[in-house]
């Protein structure tokens, strides 16, 4: 791949960005491709070093808000005629709704992912509160001479006690998993918005 | 290393590049890259940010015919990195704290 070739890959890819931002990404890597040259690289060899597309694009997105994209995406290209205008207002009953619906999933696809966190957490605070009741109940037990049931409630706030541990130390792996499943999430969805606009 | 951290130190070598005299996108690169792991792609939103939190100031100039963006470190960058120097003299004296018990179990 040449030069040219990459940067009009690179431009196709970051198409649903705003203008601006797309030819500050292009100047800097087209500078970059060029210092490399004067280096005592081969073109190939230059645009080479530059690594995947895929690194490059999600490198750039990943410091691009969303909100910046979806106002890429809704500004009109042109000034809207008339009739669409119309249309624009006629149609409002489905698309409104619809990019409500849209954004609500978004928001809701959030919403699961940290309540799995909080849940996750509150059984462990169950388990340990748990634990700690049937502590004081099996010696409540103990000193009332209720022997049998006194160790039964015993070892059961143990088993508490042991699952509380457990719980705990997988939830902060849990967490961090579902930190870096949302970051994925959010990227994913700000790659729809450029992909979209690339089949056009 | 961890990534927030990694991002953090990022930024502070990319001040600390620029803080002697502007640079350029590939020079700093070149400066970096014996340090920490700095690529094109993770480079480039790494400027943008920093530039949008003003911490640097970018100019253009001619190179060779063609253009070129230099770097230039702004006053809050500055402090940006005696900021972070301040910080690790805390850590470092955190680290010797937990390398000494280390000496006194061996």
């Amino acid at each position: 791949m040449n030069k040219d070739m990459f940067l009009s890959a690179l431009r196709t890819c970051l198409s649903g960005l705003p203008q601006k931002d797309i030819d500050l990404s292009l100047d800097y890597y087209s500078e970059i491709i060029d210092d490399r040259i004067e280096d005592g690289l081969s073109e190939e060899e230059a645009v080479k070093a530059m690594g995947g597309m895929d690194e490059i694009v999600s490198q750039i997105l990943s410091e691009t808000s969303l909100s910046k994209l979806v106002k890429e995406k809704v500004r009109p290209k042109r000034r809207l005629k008339a009739w669409e205008i119309v249309l624009l207002i006629l149609g409002s009953p489905v698309w409104f709704p619809l990019a409500i619906a849209a954004f609500v999933v978004f928001l809701a696809v959030y919403i699961v992912l940290w309540a799995v966190i909080v849940v996750l957490y509150a059984c462990v605070l169950g388990f340990a509160a748990g634990s700690v009741g049937g502590m004081a109940c099996s010696i409540i037990m103990f000193a009332t001479h209720r022997t049998v049931g006194g160790i039964f409630i015993f070892g059961a706030s143990l088993v508490c006690g042991g699952l509380a541990i457990l719980m705990f130390m997988g939830s902060g792996k849990a967490t961090k998993g579902i930190i870096w499943l949302s970051k994925k999430f959010l990227l994913a969805i700000k790659g729809c918005f450029i992909r979209k606009e690339e089949s056009k | 290393m961890d990534i927030q951290l990694k991002r953090g130190l990022l930024d502070v070598c990319v001040l600390a590049a620029i803080k002697n005299e502007d640079s350029y996108g590939y020079q700093i690169i070149k400066d970096v890259s014996p340090y920490v792991e700095i690529s094109e792609s993770t480079l480039y939103p790494i400027l943008r940010r920093l530039e949008a939190s003003n911490l640097l100031t970018v100019r253009t100039a001619e190179h060779n015919g063609r253009l070129r963006k230099y770097y230039r470190i702004t006053q809050s960058g500055l402090e940006r990195i005696e900021a972070f120097k301040e910080e690790w003299k805390e850590i470092m004296s955190i680290y010797s704290f937990v390398t000494k018990e280390d000496l006194c179990h061996e």
